[in-house]
């Protein structure tokens, strides 16, 4: 009985997997910034992405909301482009250096930059 | 099977349990395009506790109820805080409206009602209906009064009509389009302007220079765009009352129905009269010509959100009446005699257009769209002996598929376009009878860097039944090197089917001859006119003093590869003939905005235009066309008061330099002119009161400075004499105007 259930969940998971194959895919990634310069920077690195279609972040709500290609890239790699820009998102937080690189005005880290916006 | 159960009862019970005790729900965030965007992160807490949650990634949340707190806060950066009255344990959705769209409202009672585009690759300029409010009056040929893009003067004496001229050149050189479909072109080309109410128009975009190659092949010296009020947007009622000093009298009305979710309806009505005789110069003429205009328009739109489809049905239908010429002209009595001289022109017009545009939902950057359009155009007249008809149908169709390349920075456009346009004329005793077709296909493709540069490489290839296949290639280049500024560039070719009795209709109010020198071609024995045209624009946005403030530049030449000369230096005849050698326009302008003080906006603006075209007897700078014009506009608001009253002022001021005379040596000395007309200075002003939001009065005045060309028309005295003309004018003829009118809107 346990077995037949188990193969069951195992078959629902793996045709999960294959029908995650969508060229169209959705999803909306937070990531931190201030300005409509981090919002060039952020969308840039985003739509540089193999497989990224397009991208918008948005300045309030600080929501990349992007469209991509499942089987030319994932959400990790688009996490981690958007990070190696120097910007944190939900997943992957930016590398120092990363966050270095941006320019004074942006630097989202800081409270006092924060509050300026 | 029993196992199965009892392990999900146990992952449901302890949401039966806690259900008792918690407030559950789902935040939204409020969005015209999206029914349902979940917002992730907002803050919920009852009120002055620290209980308080945060929602997931799909906007749901879980906070645990309590009876001694009802008061439920939700907010989020960026959002308008909200505060709900929560006395059960139950499930809540809620939309949080966005700061923006808050501010959004407020900012566009400051926004400047005409701006240019920093961000187009092409130097467009648009105008909102708020700018139109302060024309005089009332109709599409007299709306471009406070733009200096813009010239705007009277060729002749008689019509009372209006022309536009961008970047030196006339109206046809122009592409005009109704909501991006072709429309005042061919047989409308002279009064067409008239014929679109100034309140029908929610806004016009101006663009200088080659336009996209999606909009056709006909644009040579710019693209002029109006968005007509749309039915699911404009308001309910609408009702506008205009009466002029010079005896005109308007009316429109606008009338708005909502059918359901998904479909709206407009009536559009407009009535212009003007049945008393004025001839304020006393030269015999009527300053203004007598008429009774007709307009209507019904609009059905179609708007489905969620499927990602608009739709427009318009169906319009015009009759204008004018007439014109000596005051005791009675046409029963003097039509074709000798008694008085006079005219009369009468146009019927019916027109359907019907527009389709497809969103694809799940990839909101591929689009089809398609707009077809039909009308029916005539137009029978008559100016003293001088008889011209012409009756002009016209078909118009474009399909065209937007979408991207690999991702954003790559879009397309591309499609096919055909028109087909039937023509018959009778001008004087000769029959011109002649129908077009034309296909074609374009891509367009543009480059956006999603920073400083844009570019646009359009091009079509089409195929008319008498000019044959060709060409057409536009470019545009927007680069921003630092903030607040462009640079643009664009070039590109326009080629343009002549209907050159339409365009040039006041020849027939004056005694001059028509010769046509050319035999070979396809229209009336001329060839298809050509031309390139290159431009480059720089804007700077800056601050001075705390103020707003910006600048433009722009220079554009348009050369010509053929060209129909309307050649007028004979004050006998009119001839036209094929271009032999150069013409050009050289174009430049530049313009300051400045925001002096709160509500307090100044528009100052010069402009240069050198016009050469070589004529049979060699190169001369055009006819009546200032070389200098110096524009200067004030806009003055109060504040807004609390019961919703305000005040607004605005004036206009222009300089036109002199202005050369086609010459008039061969006639008698008593009808000659001199080879320069004075400069011109005018001045127009309007005051507005606002009562409320829903009613307001406004009063103003032309001309107030009073500037009148004295004897407009040559040999006004003895019209019959052989050296009648009135198509020497380059000023007003009316003298001052002064005009009242009422805005009464629910």
């Amino acid at each position: 009985m346990m077995k037949n259930l188990l193969l069951i969940v195992t078959l629902f998971f793996i045709t999960l997997g294959t029908q995650a194959q969508n060229k169209d895919a959705k999803a909306r990634i937070e990531v931190d910034g201030v300005c409509l310069m981090c919002k060039e920077r952020i969308e840039k690195a985003a739509i540089k992405t193999k497989g990224v279609k397009t991208a918008v972040w948005d300045v309030n709500t600080h929501l990349l909301s992007v469209i991509y290609d499942e089987r030319k890239t994932n959400l990790n790699t688009i996490h981690q482009s958007v990070a190696d820009a120097g910007h944190d998102t939900k997943q992957v937080t930016a590398s120092n250096e990363a966050y270095a690189s941006v320019h004074g005005c942006c630097k989202y880290r800081d409270e006092a930059v924060v509050e300026e916006h | 099977m029993k196992r199965i159960v009892f392990i999900l009862f146990i992952f449901l019970s302890p949401l039966f349990v806690l259900g008792q005790q918690k407030v559950t729900g789902t935040v939204y965030e409020a969005s015209e395009t999206e029914a349902s965007l979940p917002l992730p992160g907002a803050n919920v807490f009852w009120k002055n506790t620290s209980i308080g949650t945060i929602t997931n990634v799909d906007g749901y949340f879980e906070i645990p109820f309590q009876k001694e707190n009802s008061e439920l806060i939700i907010s989020y950066v960026g959002f308008k805080t909200d505060t709900l009255m929560v006395k059960e344990a139950t499930d809540i959705k809620h939309w949080l409206l966005s700061e923006n769209s808050l501010s959004e409202v407020i900012l566009q009672n400051r926004r400047q009602t005409s701006f240019r585009s920093y961000l187009n690759a092409q130097n467009v300029t648009n105008i909102s209906s708020a700018e139109l409010l302060k024309a005089a009056c009332c109709n599409l040929a007299e709306s471009f009064e406070t733009n200096p893009a813009i010239d705007v003067n009277f060729p002749d004496a008689v019509t009372g009509n209006r022309q536009i001229k961008m970047l030196g050149l006339t109206s046809p050189y122009t592409l005009i389009t109704l909501e991006n479909v072709p429309a005042i072109r061919g047989a409308g080309q002279a009064f067409g302007l008239s014929f679109v109410p100034g309140t029908w128009v929610e806004s016009l975009q101006i663009s200088k220079g080659a336009g996209s190659v999606v909009h056709g092949y006909e644009s040579i010296a710019g693209q002029i765009n109006v968005e007509l009020q749309k039915p699911a947007t404009d308001v309910p009622i609408f009702i506008n009352a205009y009466a002029g000093a010079d005896g005109r009298l308007e009316l429109n009305n606008h009338l708005n129905f909502k059918l359901n979710n998904k479909w709206h309806t407009g009536l559009y009505l407009h009535g212009n009269l003007r049945d008393s005789k004025m001839d304020n110069n006393n030269d015999g003429f009527l300053d203004n010509p007598l008429a009774q205009q007709l307009n209507l328009l019904n609009r059905w739109q179609y708007t489905n959100a969620e499927k990602g489809l608009v739709s427009f049905l318009d169906l319009r239908f015009l009759t204008d009446k004018k007439q014109t010429g000596q005051t005791n002209f009675n046409p029963d009595t003097d039509k074709f005699t000798t008694n008085f001289w006079g005219g009369k022109i009468e146009t019927t017009r019916a027109e359907a257009s019907v527009k389709f545009g497809y969103v694809f939902p799940e990839i909101p950057y591929q689009s089809i769209g398609f707009q077809s359009s039909f009308s029916h155009h005539e137009q029978d007249s008559y100016f003293g002996f001088n008889v011209y008809n012409i009756e002009h149908q016209s078909l118009y169709a474009n399909g065209i598929f937007s979408s991207i390349i690999g991702d954003s920075r790559h879009n397309f456009k591309t499609g096919l376009s055909l028109s087909y346009d039937r023509y018959k004329e009778l001008v004087l005793t000769n029959n011109y009878n002649r129908t077009e077709t034309s296909t074609g296909a374009y891509f367009e493709y543009a480059y956006d860097n999603l920073g400083d540069l844009l570019l646009t490489a359009g091009v079509r290839a089409d195929y008319h039944n008498l000019i044959g296949a060709f060409i057409t290639s536009r470019l545009h280049v927007r680069y921003t090197p630092w903030e607040k500024s462009a640079f643009k560039a664009s070039l590109g070719r326009g080629v343009r089917a002549p209907t050159i009795f339409a365009e040039n209709q006041q020849l027939f109010a004056s005694s001059r001859t028509i010769s046509i020198l050319n035999t070979g071609g396809e229209f009336y024995g001329l060839d298809a006119e050509d031309a390139w045209n290159y431009g480059v624009s720089f804007m700077q946005g800056f601050t001075l003093l705390g103020r707003n403030a910006d600048i433009a530049l722009d220079f554009y030449r348009t050369d010509f590869k053929n060209q129909i000369v309307v050649d007028w230096e004979d004050p006998q005849q009119v001839r036209f003939y094929n271009l032999e050698g150069e013409s050009f326009a050289n174009t430049f302008q530049s313009e300051i905005n400045y925001n002096l003080a709160e509500h307090f906006n100044m528009k100052l603006s010069y402009r240069y235009i050198d016009v050469q075209t070589d004529y049979l007897e060699g190169r001369f700078e055009k006819q009546l066309n200032a070389k200098h014009r110096f524009f200067a506009n004030f806009g003055f608001e109060t504040r807004l008061t609390e019961k919703n009253t305000q005040w607004k002022v605005d004036a206009t001021y222009n300089w036109l330099s002199k202005q050369r005379f086609p010459s008039t040596a061969a006639n008698p000395e008593t009808f000659q002119r001199s080879d320069y007309t004075p400069d011109l200075n005018t001045l127009n002003a309007q005051l507005t009161r606002v009562f409320s939001h829903k009613f307001e009065v406004y009063l103003g005045g032309e001309n107030i400075t009073n500037v009148r060309q004295d004897n407009p028309i040559i040999s006004a005295e003895d019209p019959f004499s052989g050296y009648f003309d009135s198509t020497l004018v380059y000023g007003p003829i009316f003298g001052s105007m002064y005009y009242a009118g009422l805005r009464w809107k629910l």
